[in-house]
């Protein structure tokens, strides 16, 4: 086994880093713990937190890339396979090896297409079994009865284990306040343990609930059915999760130094370095943001082509497709945050007490680090979370195109691209749509949904309403 | 007499605040009634829910509201609409957000007039003039054609008054009118309401927080506390005898002449309407509160033609305080050396204008302004808004760059390279302690921020005086640790004067500090002020429009018209004797408690654009002795007293009197 580090690989883990530092910082700071101690106060928050976190976990596992060693390389001098995995791969195994030979719809038996099945050396134009979906049962009478029996089965295992964490939580919790086990249950039902208990609990159930019946169902069913080379939908949307990730980070990450910096020097110094500034963004947005990624990421394939030797595997490729997709989509998304802070930066320097900074000599950095910045941080915070979903949504745009992520990657995009045209067909195939949607809807509907406790919280002026 | 407005026992819930709780009065045709109290007592949402237009949330839970024999709560939606602006009218204080922008006055004033009394065309454009003249807009033809932005503040008051009458109504609700208007305008605006109140016979519920204007105008007072009236009398015997320990107290705040006298302050707050509330709401900051307060609401007393709702009505003795009649304004044995002397200063803005950016005239907001403050005093900077006070301050910290003129401070001249020593000397306190303090920044922060970017004291002592500066201004120990929206607007001004201090300055410029402010928290700031004067010999600019504020607390006084100084003295002189004729209508533009409602004169129109200023004294076209020379030639100043000067033609022309005369 060879680990692989791919660079967006690399950038999240340095992301990753970066925000474990953060949160040391924070936790040492008791001002600055305080906001986010209110965040934890708020039950939508926490419950998108968690969500999230599920994604997160997701994304990162699939970050962690090796190549498998060649099982008749010899020992001396070891061979490896082309094809980069990740731990996520090792961990979901049999789901990406099961493929069948065409579509097949969710939980089915047989293929979605007509073949020609030999039976008893007769030829019949039929619907044929799958090779792994259902093929465990005899009849197909039976798999009602199995579905059943797998989901029923998935929820009390599900249930078991979220009534085994919430037990081990309350002994801990209990431990930690020096109550008894049942004082501490009876503050969490009656909801007076000062944070959302019942709503991380009632989550964190669902989600044990959720993950159970799927493990259950999976193994012996395509849960969300098949796509058109016969891969496990369920697979490919689990995987497209890093991608989207990847862009919804990254595409931030280059944006905001760019947003940030140049809108709110532009506001705050006014004069000749707004007019340079506004001429710049006025400039990019005139031409169509299309042109621009098209072209950046033309020239990024034909490098990749004209230096084969810098790219050893397909990853490798696709991975630096990706992170020119992200670079140059941040390069022309940064003007709608920059004209936003530096309309509010205008505002905010002739305040008042942006004046008496001033009035006491402070230097220009100064009071941008502490006047300007902290007052349009949940301007930022909220373009990040808009922007997020607006990318994850651009990616499917630009993979429809044809210049978004790798054809070959798998990505929510790619999902809804291939799906396109298969919407037309009758009986539809809807489940790749589905999933992808699905999939997409929950990670963007979740962000949302903690960005705006994070706001509430951070927001002083809001901050005694709940 | 003809009861026209009976409210009996309103109570108004917004939420699960009673912002209004058991309010019972009645306003009779062609009286002017009252409403006093301080911000969030309740005044504004009584106005509000007897138009039935209160904000989202807010409901009237029970009592009556009954216009002449009409029950208004019990009025369906659609008939409420021909009451409201028909039957009565409103008129709001902010004149420039209660105006559409992008319509021209003439049209809302028709529309107003096609809506109550279905005019239009022709006849509704001479009833829109007519309703002008009534209203002593000049030049109303032509006014009905401009937009608000086009008018001044007095004006678009005006225009809002004129909307507010042409339904024609029985009732006229003035919502603070005058608040946001200069003294000089205020007294026009409110002469025009009388006038009008008298020639058509209205009703008027007039709410202000000024006890000058209720002395001027109504006829009878009521006094809002914490959601309920605490006493009501005819405006005579409330003047004469207030009887309730708030009304009382609200006339000890007022500042006055007469120095070393400290103002009385109320202590804490007006109490959240959300807590429930036992007993009298005044008991936490009454200095007569018994065990009985706290335990039982007192019911209403009569007391001669007065009602109040006090446990010890008419005990309490009976007259209040007399200002004394002699200002014993504290002139300070040895005149100082001067602190701070500045030399024909001057700030003037370029107007640019086409595709070169070139400058094609300039705003001479501050036009060659000379002035000098000894160590240790106060010169108060009066005059209008627009007249360049405030740039006076700003330009002398250098936050907007002088384009001619010297300042010297501490006999050291200032110029580019010494701005340090001049921030570690001179600091300066702001108007809106709302936007004064970074609400992302806590108080301890706040404070250092001087302290660091001057490099005041060693690293390790800052924290020591931060507690130190928290104590002086009077705020808790542990407010360090709180971020600004913890606190109230006076609370927050105290941070912003200590965050002054922090650099130990000789000089504190405070730019209005108090008219944001209530009149009991003015009083602590103001006595605050005065404190640290005498415990740090601090030396005040203190620009204001509040000639009261100038009476209690400065030595000297500048009088500032159109970026020039006009008249400047001492205090006590320029009060009781002004010779200037801007400087008297000030003065005489400043309701009087004693109501002394006679003949006086009104400075007409508007202050002009320092843009373009009048040729020649820039005052004549105000002015009741203009004179040919005034239209010519700016005045030299002519020296009055020791330190009395004034720029005036018609002064000096008069024969020269000592001012001990």
């Amino acid at each position: 086994m060879q680990p692989v580090i791919l660079w967006t690989d690399a950038l999240v883990f340095a992301l990753v880093a970066a925000v474990a530092g953060l949160v040391l910082f924070i936790r040492r700071h008791e001002h600055l713990c305080a906001p986010w101690a209110g965040v934890a106060k708020r039950p939508m928050a926490m419950g998108a937190a968690l969500v999230l976190a599920v994604f997160v976990v997701i994304g990162l596992l699939d970050s962690l890339h090796y190549r498998e060693r060649l099982p008749d390389s010899p020992p001396d001098k070891p061979q490896y396979s082309v094809e980069v995995l990740s731990a996520f791969d090792a961990l979901v195994g049999p789901l990406r090896t099961q493929q069948e030979k065409t579509y097949s719809a969710p939980l089915a038996m047989r293929l979605y297409a007509k073949e020609f099945v030999d039976h008893d050396g007769v030829a019949v134009r039929e619907y044929p079994r799958l090779k792994y979906g259902g093929a465990h049962l005899e009849s197909e009478a039976d798999r009602r009865a199995d579905l059943v029996r797998r989901v029923l089965l998935g929820g009390a295992q599900g249930l078991a284990i979220a009534l085994l964490l919430l037990g081990a939580l309350a002994a801990w919790q209990a431990r930690c306040s020096r109550q008894s086990y049942g004082e501490w249950l009876v503050a969490f039902g009656t909801g007076g343990l000062g944070w959302p208990g019942r709503t991380v609990a009632t989550t964190l159930a669902l989600i044990a609930i959720m993950l159970a019946v799927v493990i259950q169902l999976a193994s012996g069913y395509h849960v969300l059915g098949t796509d058109k080379v016969g891969q496990d939908v369920l697979y490919i949307s689990l995987k497209s999760i890093r991608t989207g990730l990847v862009i919804g980070t990254l595409t931030t990450l280059v944006t905001l130094p760019l947003a940030i910096v140049l809108g709110i020097a532009a506001g705050y110094f006014r004069g000749w370095v707004d007019d340079v500034i506004q001429y710049v963004y006025t400039v990019l947005n005139s031409i169509p943001g299309v042109l621009l990624i098209a072209a950046a990421v033309l020239i990024v394939q034909v490098y990749i082509e004209s230096n084969p030797e810098l790219f050893d595997t397909a990853a490798a490729r696709a991975d630096i497709r990706l992170l020119a997709l992200c670079i140059i989509m941040g390069v022309t998304s940064w003007t709608g945050l920059a004209r936003l802070l530096r309309g509010e930066s205008l505002k905010l320097r002739t305040l008042d007490y942006v004046e008496a900074a001033r009035a006491f000599g402070v230097s220009h950095s100064r009071i941008i680090g502490r006047h300007i910045f902290p007052n349009v941080f949940h301007l930022v915070l909220i373009a990040i979370v808009l922007d997020f979903s607006g990318l994850v949504l651009a990616e499917a745009v630009l993979s429809y195109v044809g210049v978004g992520v790798d054809p070959g990657m798998y990505s929510w995009g790619n999902m809804i691209n291939g799906a396109r045209l298969e919407l037309a067909r009758e009986p539809v195939v809807w489940w790749q749509l589905g999933a992808a949607f699905a999939f997409m809807f929950t990670l963007v509907l979740a962000a949302n949904l903690f960005a705006d406790g994070v706001r509430d919280a951070f927001d002083p002026r809001v901050g005694g309403r709940r | 007499m003809n009861i026209l407005l009976k409210v009996e026992q309103l109570v108004t819930e917004i939420g699960a605040a009673r912002v209004v709780d058991g309010v019972s009065f009645s306003i009779a045709a062609g009286e002017t009634y009252a409403l006093l109290g301080e911000s969030g007592c309740g005044k504004s949402m009584t106005a509000l829910s007897l138009m039935r237009l209160l904000p989202d949330g807010g409901r009237i839970a029970a009592g009556t509201v009954a216009l002449a024999d009409t029950d208004v709560r019990a009025l369906p939606e659609y008939e409420m609409r021909s009451v409201r602006g028909g039957r009565m009218a409103m008129i709001f204080q902010e004149p420039m957000l209660a105006l559409n922008p992008v319509m021209k006055v003439g049209d809302q004033i028709v529309e107003a007039l096609a809506l109550h009394r279905g005019l239009s065309g022709q006849p509704a454009r001479d009833a829109a003039r007519a309703l002008l003249d009534a209203v002593g807009v000049p030049d109303p033809v032509r006014r009905l054609d401009s937009y608000p932005f086009e008018l001044s503040g007095g004006l678009r008051q005006r225009m809002m008054i004129a909307m507010a009458l042409a339904g024609e109504p029985h009732l006229l609700i003035a919502d603070e009118p005058t608040t946001a208007l200069d003294v000089t305008i205020q007294a026009q605006v409110l002469d025009v309401l009388r006038r009008l109140k008298a020639e058509r016979g209205m009703g008027m519920l007039l709410i202000t927080h000024d006890l000058g204007v209720v002395a001027e105008n109504a006829d009878r007072v009521g006094v809002m506390y914490a959601g309920e009236l605490l006493e009501e009398g005819n405006r005579a015997d409330f003047f004469a005898t207030p009887q309730h320990p708030y009304s009382r107290m609200l006339f000890e705040a007022l500042p006055r002449a007469g120095g070393n006298g400290r103002l009385a302050t109320l202590p804490s707050q007006v109490p959240k309407l959300t807590e429930q509330l036992h007993g009298c709401r005044f008991v936490p900051r009454c200095p007569h509160a018994a065990q009985r307060c706290r335990q039982e609401s007192p019911g209403w007393q009569t007391i001669g033609n007065q009602r109040v709702r006090c446990h010890f009505a008419g005990q309490l003795g009976d007259a209040l305080p007399q200002a004394t009649g002699e200002p014993v304004t504290s002139q300070p044995a040895m005149p100082a050396a001067d602190l701070l002397r500045v030399d024909r200063l001057a700030v003037h803005f370029p107007i640019r204008r086409g595709l070169f950016q070139r400058t094609v005239g300039h705003v001479r907001a501050v036009d060659g302004v000379s002035f000098s403050i000894p160590a240790g005093h106060t010169l108060a900077l009066v005059g209008e808004s627009g007249c360049g006070k405030t740039t006076v301050g700003k330009a002398l910290l250098r936050l907007v760059e002088p384009t001619a003129g010297t300042v010297q401070l501490a006999a050291e001249m200032l110029t580019e390279r010494n701005l340090a020593s001049l921030r570690r000397q001179a600091q300066m306190v702001f108007q809106d302690p709302y936007s004064s303090l970074n609400p992302r920044m806590r108080v301890a922060d706040i404070l250092l921020e001087g302290m660091d970017a001057l490099k005041v004291g060693a690293t390790a002592q800052r924290r020591d005086a931060v507690a130190r500066l928290l104590k002086q201004v009077g705020l808790p120990d542990d407010a360090g640790g709180r971020y600004p929206h913890a606190f109230s607007g006076g609370q927050r001004q105290r941070i912003a004067i200590a965050r002054a201090l922090a650099v130990a300055p000789r000089l504190v410029i405070c730019d209005e500090p108090t008219s944001a402010l209530d009149v009991s928290v003015q009083a602590q700031i103001l006595n605050l002020l005065k404190d640290l004067q005498a415990e740090l010999g601090l030396a005040y600019l203190f620009i204001t429009h509040n000639l009261a504020v100038v009476e209690y607390l400065a030595h000297e006084v500048a009088v500032m018209y159109l970026g020039r100084i006009v008249e400047t003295g001492p205090a006590a002189e320029i009060l009781r004797a002004p010779r200037h004729p801007y400087t008297q209508a000030l003065i005489a533009a400043v309701p009087r408690l004693d109501g002394g409602m006679g003949h006086k004169t009104y400075l007409a129109g508007d202050q002009p654009s320092p843009l373009n200023p009048p040729s020649g004294c820039h005052f004549h076209p105000r002015c009741p002795h203009a004179s040919a020379v005034c239209r010519q030639r700016y005045p030299e100043a002519t020296q009055l007293g020791a330190q009395h000067r004034v720029h005036c033609h018609w002064v000096a022309g008069q024969p020269v009197q000592s001012p001990a005369a």
